[in-house]
C-alpha cells in the first residue's frame, strides 16, 4: 500500500491537548503524504495547528498534549508509540527540524560549531572529535557561512540572525536527514535574508535529496518553494493540491481569501480597495462552531454550512477540498 | 572600484564581531566588576582573610591556645593589640586562627548546599509534575522551619563537631538553592535551544547537564557568594548558642559567646571577633552584589 518513494505518511493524526477547560483538538484528523525529494507546504493562520503537526511528527508534544489517534509512518515505521530511545536515534539523524527563532534556538553558552558537532557525535558513536569538526566546517561552507573555521568557535550572540539560521540548517542537515521539517524558518528574518535562506534550502534539498515539510503562513514562500500544498484551518485540512493547481484554481473559500489577501504591487488598486482581509478570527478551539469550522467567516456560507461538517472531497488530479460546494 | 568599496564595507561589518571574539564572557564580567568599588573592596578583604587563614601560624603573635591565668583580661596594648580573654589568651591570635574555621564553614557547607540544591532543583524543574511536587514539598517543609532551630536540632542529635556543622548547615540550606535552580530550569526548558537539543535526539540527562546547567551559572555564582556569609553567620549563631565549634577551638562565634559574660568589664573580648564577623560578612555581601550587577545583562537575557 505504501510505495517506496513515500517517505512520510500521516494517517488520521489527532493531537489533542487535555486542558482544565476541556479538550483542544489542535490537530484534528489530518492525513499528509510526503514523497522522496518533495517539498510540501503547510499553510494557515497562527494557531491553526501547523506547528503542532510538526511537533507531533518529531514526537515532541509535551503534556498536557497527546497524540490521541492515527499513525505517522516514517519510512514505513510508525512513530506513534515508538520507544523514546528509538525516537532519539531518529531525531537529528534521519528526521530533523528547524525552528522559527534562530535567535534562541542555539545554546548561548557554547560555540556554534561545537553544537553542530554535538549532533554528529550523538549519532555516530565512533566518530572522532577532529573528524566531526572537519565535517562541521565543510557543512558550514556548504550553507554559505563565511570563514567557516573562524565561525566554528564563535558564540551565537556574535552572529547575525541569518547566519544563526544557517547554523541551524547546518545542524539539521549534517546527518543528511531524509526529512527536514522547517517551522517558519524565515519568519524572524528580514526579506533579503529570507530569500537567501530559502534559496539555500532549495539548493541543499536538491544536493542532499531530502524531503522538506515547509510550515509557513507566507504564501509567497509556498509558491516559490513547494511542490504540493496543504491548507490548514482550526486543526483540519481545508484544501490540498499541487502548488500550481492551488494558486490557479483555489476551490475552498478560505484558500481563496488567503490568496486575495496577499498585498499586490498595484498601488492604484490598493488605494482604491484597500487590502483584502478575511473577516473575523480563528475560532476558539475549545468551542468550535457547529458544521463547517470556517462558516462564521465564510462569505458564501449557507444554512447547510452551519449544520453539517463537510468531508474532504477529491475534485480530481490530487486536488482535495473540504467544502459543501463540492461533492464526489 | 565599486567592488573594492563593497569589500571595504564588508570588512567593516565583520570586524566588530571579530573583536567580540577576543572578549570572553568572564573578561566582560570582570571588567564591569572592577569598576565597582564596593565589590573590589569586598574582594580585597576576602582575599586578605583567606591569606590570613592560610598563614595563621606565621601571623599570630602568640599561641592562641596558651592559657596563662596571670594575664587575664589584659586591655588592648602594644603588647596585646586586641587584649587577652578570661584565660589570658591573646584575642588577636585567636581571631587569626578562628578565621580558618569561619572561612571553612563559610565555603564548605555553601558548596554542599549548592550541589544538593542544583541536583534537586534541576530535576524538579525539568521533569515537572510529580517529581517536582515531591521535591518542592520537601523543600517547602525545610524552608518553613526556622533554620537555626533545625540546625540546632541536627547538632544536638549528631553531636557538636566540624563535620556535623557542615551537615546541619547543608540540610538547612539546600532548599533555597533548589528553588532558584528550579525556577531557572523552568524558564530555560521552554527555550528553543532546549527544544532543538531534543529535536536532534539529546537525552534528558545530557540536556540537564550540558544545556540547562551552564545557563544557570551566573545566578548560581551570585547565590554562592551570598550563601557564604549566611553560613558564617549560622555557624556563629550555633557556636554562640553552644552547639557549634567546641573549645578550645577558636571560632569567632564561640569567642563572642565566651566574651559576652564579661561584656561590661572586658568588652574587647567579645567586640573584636564580632567586628571580624561583621567585616567578612559585609565583604562577601558587597562582592555578591557587585557580581550580580556585573552579571546583570546576562541574568536578564
Amino acid at each position: 500500500m505504501n510505495d517506496a518513494s513515500t517517505i512520510l505518511e500521516i494517517n488520521n493524526l489527532k493531537t489533542y491537548f487535555y486542558t482544565d477547560k476541556g479538550v483542544v483538538p489542535a490537530v484534528d484528523d489530518i492525513s499528509i503524504k510526503v514523497k522522496k525529494g518533495q517539498i510540501i507546504g503547510i499553510v494557515g493562520e497562527s494557531g491553526c495547528g501547523k506547528s503542532m503537526t510538526s511537533l507531533s511528527i518529531m514526537q515532541l508534544i509535551a503534556p498536557p498534549g497527546k497524540i490521541a489517534g492515527g499513525e505517522i509512518l516514517f519510512q514505513n515505521k510508525n512513530l506513534v508509540g515508538i520507544s523514546k530511545a528509538e525516537m532519539r536515534s531518529l531525531r537529528g539523524n534521519e528526521l530533523s527540524m528547524i525552528f522559527q527563532e534562530p535567535m534562541t534556538s542555539l545554546n548561548p553558552v557554547y560555540p556554534v560549531g561545537k553544537q553542530v558537532a554535538e549532533t554528529l557525535l550523538l549519532h555516530n558513536k565512533h566518530m572522532k572529535k577532529a573528524e566531526a569538526k572537519q565535517k562541521v566546517i565543510e557543512m558550514f561552507k556548504m550553507v554559505g557561512i563565511p570563514e567557516p573555521e573562524e565561525r566554528y568557535r564563535v558564540f551565537p550572540h556574535q552572529l547575525s540572525g541569518g547566519l544563526r539560521q544557517r547554523v541551524m540548517i547546518a545542524m539539521a542537515l549534517i546527518c543528511r536527514s531524509k526529512l527536514l521539517i522547517a517551522d517558519e524558518p524565515t519568519t524572524a528574518l528580514d526579506v533579503t535574508i529570507e530569500a537567501q535562506i530559502l534559496k539555500l534550502m532549495k539548493n541543499l534539498q536538491e544536493e542532499i535529496d531530502t524531503s522538506i515539510i515547509m510550515i509557513t503562513h507566507n504564501l509567497g514562500i509556498v509558491a516559490e518553494m513547494c511542490d504540493y500544498v496543504y491548507v490548514m484551518y482550526a486543526g483540519k485540512i481545508m484544501e490540498q493540491a499541487d502548488v500550481y493547481e492551488l494558486f490557479d484554481h483555489p476551490k475552498h473559500p478560505y484558500t481563496e481569501g488567503l490568496l486575495k489577501s496577499i498585498p499586490r504591487s498595484n498601488v492604484q488598486q490598493n488605494k482604491e480597495k484597500g487590502l483584502y482581509s478575511i473577516k473575523g478570527m480563528v475560532p476558539n478551539m475549545l468551542n468550535l462552531p457547529k458544521g463547517c469550522r470556517f462558516h462564521p467567516r465564510c462569505i458564501y456560507a449557507e444554512d447547510a454550512c452551519r449544520e453539517v461538517e463537510p468531508d474532504l472531497v477529491d475534485v480530481g488530479e490530487g486536488h482535495l477540498v473540504r467544502c459543501i460546494k463540492y461533492k464526489n | 572600484m565599486n567592488i573594492a568599496k563593497n569589500m571595504l564595507f564588508k570588512k567593516e561589518i565583520i570586524e566588530p564581531s571579530d573583536e567580540l571574539v577576543k572578549e570572553t564572557f568572564w573578561q566582560d564580567v570582570f571588567k564591569s566588576l572592577r569598576k565597582d568599588r564596593m565589590a573590589m573592596a569586598g574582594g580585597t578583604i576576602i582575599a586578605l582573610f583567606i591569606l590570613v587563614a592560610i598563614f595563621a601560624p606565621y601571623l599570630a603573635p602568640y599561641n592562641p591556645y596558651e592559657v596563662s591565668l596571670d594575664l587575664q583580661f589584659q586591655k588592648p596594648s602594644m603588647e596585646y593589640w586586641l587584649g587577652t580573654d578570661m584565660f589570658g589568651r591573646d584575642v588577636l591570635s585567636r581571631i587569626i586562627y578562628g578565621s580558618r574555621i569561619s572561612l571553612l564553614i563559610g565555603i564548605v557547607p555553601s558548596l554542599i548546599t549548592m550541589l544538593i540544591g542544583i541536583i534537586f532543583g534541576i530535576i524538579a524543574g525539568y521533569f515537572g509534575r510529580k517529581t517536582d511536587f515531591i521535591i518542592m514539598t520537601v523543600s517547602d517543609m525545610v524552608l518553613s522551619f526556622p533554620s537555626l532551630l533545625l540546625a540546632m536540632v541536627v547538632m544536638y542529635t549528631l553531636g557538636a563537631s566540624l563535620l556535623n556543622i557542615f551537615i546541619a548547615l547543608s540540610i538547612v540550606g539546600w532548599a533555597g538553592t533548589a528553588r532558584v535552580v528550579r525556577a531557572q530550569t523552568l524558564s530555560l526548558k521552554n527555550k528553543e535551544f532546549v527544544e532543538s537539543a531534543r529535536a536532534i535526539g539529546v537525552k534528558p540527562s545530557i540536556i540537564m547537564i550540558r544545556h540547562i546547567l551552564p545557563n544557570c551559572i551566573p545566578q548560581l555564582l551570585v547565590l554562592f557568594t551570598l550563601e557564604i556569609p549566611g553560613s558564617i553567620l549560622s555557624e556563629a549563631s550555633l557556636s554562640f548558642l553552644g552547639v557549634g565549634a567546641q573549645p578550645p577551638a577558636s571560632s569567632w562565634g564561640l569567642m563572642v559567646s565566651n566574651g559576652k559574660e564579661f561584656l561590661f568589664n572586658a568588652p574587647w573580648v567579645a567586640i573584636s571577633p564580632g567586628i571580624a564577623i561583621l567585616v567578612i560578612v559585609l565583604a562577601f555581601n558587597f562582592l555578591g552584589d557587585g557580581l550580580r550587577d556585573a552579571l546583570d545583562p546576562y541574568l536578564k537575557q
